[in-house]
């Protein structure tokens, strides 16, 4: 933008109005118009219509769905503000799914945040103010749209975290997540400053064609570490995965959710945008970086979820296992190029499902027992067969035990990586393999518990199981079920392609 | 349409999903009404076995070498697996033995429910078991034949770990992270394949083409290197689950653990998934790297028929006794994949095949003994002649098929792969095989040891203190309808070989002489 901009204003040094395509821009007005319906409705409905606004709240991010769709239909690929802002079949893809895991996420939220005594006007409107930073991310092309947001979609994160005041744990998710997204905000914003010295542009493509160009020259290579290490962060990848286990475990379990699937997702796709657009021609300096982040995440991620006891926590570690494999096709983009950026969108559409659905479950489970220690789920198939049944999908989805989805996800990282054929290949792809396995045993640890121990003091009560947790298990369970025997969701992710040129 | 374009272009979809459709419809009827799950567990299985019939009926006895009934359809373009079924003279033997399995398993479940009960829970899971192990053996792809192999996984942990014995929960979990940890590498292993033979197709006949001759498809020839470490994934996949010694220590304790009708599909079907996968997939898409593989092949499966037989000498329980027998057993048929011959490898589809029946039979005895003394331990029992006297002629019948009695199908399976070993394929050391030979041999008689001491300490004498005064109940119905036909079969290949020798013999005749041709 700020390109844009100086370009603009050197023309006859008259500032002439950028051509705005409000079909393009209509997803994200839409959100914008719902976050503000949602604000202003909190200041008029009373106490006992509260309840409105999550429905506000979700019928606003399906309504965004609807020009997301009339765009793919359209299928023209529209950029505007001299290349900085792409409404591409990877904008589009990505939108969609940050939408639909929004919607999720709002249906986590409903009755939590009803019967938790938070303050619920203010909730949604960060919720919304979060995700429109994700739909913002996936058509940025530029290094200060893709700053402003990355903080758009931070901020409200960081608030969101802490949300629940009253609990020390909740106080220290937010004051970790906080300070560690700082702290690595100046690192990224550091090397996208010298990355804008090195190119002279802020655009991703130009800054792609002057790395290609120009000398290898130290500050590049140190550019490239500084800004890969700042979405490093946001995708929890060891070893900046640190904040990641007690946010998780402090935050409010909806928020929990949101970050695991679309925060995380929301750096993979920043990521994947630097990487492919910007640094292509360092995959020198990107590849053994990522290598290192993959084969880290996986084994670290693996290895400390072994030994948790809370369920959240342990999806905390398994997320940031399942992010080195994310990272993996991206440690071999040199040999492999855009084919990395499909598998990545294949793995986070697949992903979102069923770490949603996980939660969603602990959720549901949490209701109940008050609690989201392993030990809590026990005797669950007893007494609550249908959840247990469900959890157990997912967790092994997440495990990619075919014909659950995760298996999909894990055969396009392999494909991805073998497709690469060298050697350094073969060695992540084998330390893929173990890491598969490795992430059997604590998945399975759970369902074990759910299937084949009794109730804790014999309590069986029926859990009562809400309308919108209900309707979040419908929509993940059914799409973990079909991602896995259909190709549906490697279709999606073969769309995922950025414009062709997105040069001036 | 006729009758029998829809049979060939829909018969295995339906004969493979039919149980599917079943577990489907079970999850809509309330868990309390026992029956009504039986009865649909039933309809779907014998439904299946009846759609199989018809195939059987319908195939071309004249072409086993070649697939029929075919679908090769449109599934995951992106990565470009098919949806791709046949059946050949190999699959054939295979599914008609797993069709036949699982319906009498339903049968044997009707009044035989373990622990916790639940019939809902146990019956779905068994049919989405029946599935998976159906859609392996006709799946000719390799993603959906990877697909199908791991669906088996699930439903059997589960079946292990809620219904078995004691010590459940480590068996069921040792038992997935083994085969999970052999198909995490095979799926390394058929990537590598689908890259080296040009990143088009999973399916397995064109692989094998491309791999025979890769300049006809412009490829480079595949290096020798590269061939043996991806033959070294399949085999840790399918070794694993044969179970190849020394990867064999998850068998015992799950088929130990198991619920009777767990280590009957266990014993019969899933250990079978490994030697078909050698035979399908390994050893026609990468015969060079096959003969190179093959000693040590059959080093570790001769291993494996004097360990399997010495630890069944050290057992004190029936079923792991039995367990530790199958170690054995599928090292014959190892051996007689080993050898690469037309002959060997026909010794081993006949293997599996009456492995499948004498094993799960054996299975089946032990639990109906298990129900009754409520242990196993073979110092405890006795005189079973004496309390149960149709149980203890059945067990002798099952125990003689078992050490391989001629006239009975067991020795159809272990005698000629012990001859086969004498003349192994071309590219083969004769001295190596040869000793083999003895060793196999001397198996054969520690396998008649532990059978008839079983038989002696368990059937003969006077029943023990304990349980001399003890009412045993013999065979119940439901108990006869699942055992004859496999007894009577168990006679019927052992009478008639043929019966599958002449299935099995076009498609193996072509593996072999592909092999054949590497090799010389």
């Amino acid at each position: 933008m700020l390109a844009t901009l100086t370009a603009l204003a050197q023309a006859d040094g008259e500032f002439a109005r950028p051509a705005v395509d409000w079909h393009a821009l209509a997803p994200d007005l839409v959100v914008v118009g719902t976050l503000c319906v949602v604000l202003v409705a909190d200041l008029f409905l009373p106490d006992d219509r509260k309840g409105l606004l999550p429905s506000l709240a979700g019928l606003g991010l399906l309504g965004a769905l609807v020009p997301v769709l009339t765009l793919a239909i359209d299928g023209a690929d529209r950029t505007m503000f001299g290349g900085g802002y792409a409404v591409d079949n990877f904008a589009l893809v990505l939108k969609a799914l940050f939408l639909v895991a929004g919607y999720v996420v709002v249906l986590l939220s409903t009755n939590y945040i009803a019967e938790g005594d938070y303050a619920e006007g203010e909730y949604y409107f960060l919720l919304l103010s979060s995700i429109l930073g994700m739909t913002v991310i996936a058509s940025a092309r530029d290094l200060v749209s893709i700053f402003v947001a990355l903080e758009l979609l931070s901020i409200p994160a960081y608030l969101l975290a802490g949300w629940r005041k009253t609990d020390p744990k909740g106080n220290e998710a937010g004051a970790k997540y906080y300070l560690m997204g700082v702290f690595a905000t100046a690192v990224l914003l550091y090397g996208m400053s010298l990355l804008y010295g090195v190119a002279g542009s802020t655009l991703l493509a130009d800054i792609g064609a002057a790395l290609a160009e120009g000398e290898s020259v130290p500050i590049i290579t140190l550019a490239v570490v500084f800004c890969v290490a700042g979405f490093a962060f946001k995708v929890s990848a060891v070893p900046f995965h640190t904040w990641a286990p007690d946010t998780y475990e402090g935050a409010p379990t909806p928020i929990t959710a949101f970050l695991s699937v679309s925060s995380k997702a929301a750096g993979f796709v920043a990521l994947v945008e630097l990487v492919l657009i910007a640094f292509p021609g360092r995959s020198d300096v990107v590849e053994p970086l990522l290598w290192a982040l993959a084969a880290l995440s996986m084994t670290v991620g693996n290895v400390v979820a072994l030994r948790q006891t809370n369920v959240v926590r342990m999806l905390a570690y398994s997320g940031i296992s399942q992010a080195g494999f994310m990272l993996a096709p991206l440690a071999v983009v040199g040999d492999i190029g855009d084919s990395a950026l499909r598998t990545i969108v294949t793995y986070l559409l697949i992903y979102a499902a069923m770490n949603l659905g996980a939660f969603t479950v602990v959720m549901a489970v949490a209701r109940r027992t008050g609690s989201a220690e392993v030990s809590s789920f026990a005797g669950l198939f007893e007494y609550a067969p249908t959840l247990a049944v469900l959890m157990t999908i997912f967790l092994f989805a997440l495990a990619g035990i075919p014909p659950l989805a995760g298996w999909l996800a894990k055969f396009v990282a392999f494909q991805a990586v073998i497709d690469a054929g060298t050697t350094s290949a073969y060695v992540l792809a084998v330390v893929m393999a173990v890491n598969s396995v490795i992430s059997l045993a604590y998945y399975a640890n759970v369902a074990r518990e759910m299937w084949m121990n009794p109730a804790p003091d014999g309590d069986r009560t029926p859990i009562r199981v809400p309308v919108s947790l209900s309707a979040a298990l419908a929509i993940t369970g059914v799409l973990t079920l079909a991602f896995g025997v259909t190709r549906w969701a490697t279709s999606l992710g073969d769309l995922a392609e950025f414009v062709a040129t997105v040069h001036r | 349409m006729n009758n029998n374009e829809f049979l060939t272009d829909w018969g295995l979809t339906i004969m493979v999903f039919l149980p599917l459709a079943g577990a489907l419809a079970m999850l809509l009827v309330p868990k309390a009404q026992e029956q009504v799950h039986k009865w649909i567990a039933l309809v779907a299985t014998v439904a299946s076995a009846g759609v199989g019939a018809a195939i059987l009926a319908d195939f071309d006895y004249d072409k086993t070498d070649t697939l029929q009934f075919v679908v090769n359809a449109r599934w995951i373009d992106v990565i470009h697996a098919r949806y791709f079924l046949g059946v050949d003279g190999l699959s054939l033997p295979l599914l008609a033995l797993t069709l036949l399995i699982v319906p009498l398993c339903v049968i044997y479940s009707w009044n035989h429910l373990p622990d916790p009960r639940n019939a809902k829970a146990f019956l779905i899971l068994i049919l989405v078991l029946h599935t998976g192990m159906l859609g392996t053996f006709a799946a000719q792809d390799l993603i959906l034949f990877f697909v199908f192999f791991e669906v088996v996984l699930l439903p059997m942990y589960f079946l292990i770990g809620v219904w078995g014995g004691e010590q459940r929960q480590y068996a069921s979990i040792k038992f997935f992270l083994f085969t999970l940890f052999g198909s995490a590498l095979m799926i390394v292993s058929f990537l590598a394949l689908f890259f080296v033979a040009g990143g088009e197709t999973f399916a397995i006949p064109d692989l094998a083409q491309r791999l025979a001759d890769p300049g006809q498809f412009g490829l480079d020839a595949v290096p020798h290197t590269t061939q043996l470490l991806i033959f070294g994934g399949m085999f840790m996949g399918f070794g694993i689950k044969v179970p190849i010694f020394p990867f064999h220590t998850w068998l015992p304790d799950a088929h130990t653990q198991a619920p009777t009708v767990g280590s009957v599909i266990l014993a019969a079907v899933l250990l079978k998934l490994g030697t078909y996968g050698f035979v399908r997939v390994a050893l026609p898409i990468l015969p060079e790297a096959a003969v190179s593989w093959a000693p040590w092949i059959g080093l570790l499966a001769v291993i494996g028929i004097i360990y399997g037989a010495l630890a069944c000498l050290a057992q004190t329980d029936m079923k792991r006794l039995i367990a530790f027998s199958s170690v054995a057993h599928m090292g014959f048929t190892m051996l007689g994949i080993a050898t690469l011959t037309d002959f060997g490898l026909n010794a081993a589809v006949m293997g599996m095949v009456a492995h499948g029946l004498i094993t799960g039979m054996l299975f089946f005895l032990a639990g109906s003994v298990k129900d009754r003394y409520h242990t196993l331990e073979i110092r405890r029992l006795g005189g079973l002649l004496v309390k149960a006297p149709r149980l203890g002629w059945i067990l002798g019948f099952t125990a003689m098929a078992s050490l391989g009695l001629p006239g009975l199908a067991g020795f159809w399976g272990e005698f000629p792969a012990i001859l086969s070993t004498y003349q192994p394929g071309a590219g083969l050391s004769e001295v190596t095989f040869r000793v083999y030979m003895v060793v196999a041999a001397v198996g054969t008689v520690f396998a008649a040891g532990y059978l008839l001491w079983l038989y002696q300490r368990t059937a003969f004498g006077t029943p023990t203190e304990e349980f001399a005064d003890e009412d045993i109940p013999d065979v119940t119905m439901p108990e006869w309808i699942a055992w004859v036909p496999m007894l009577v079969l168990i006679l019927a290949v052992g009478i008639y070989p043929n019966l599958v020798f002449r299935v099995t013999d076009g498609q193996m005749s072509s593996v072999a002489q592909a092999l054949a041709a590497i090799g010389g």
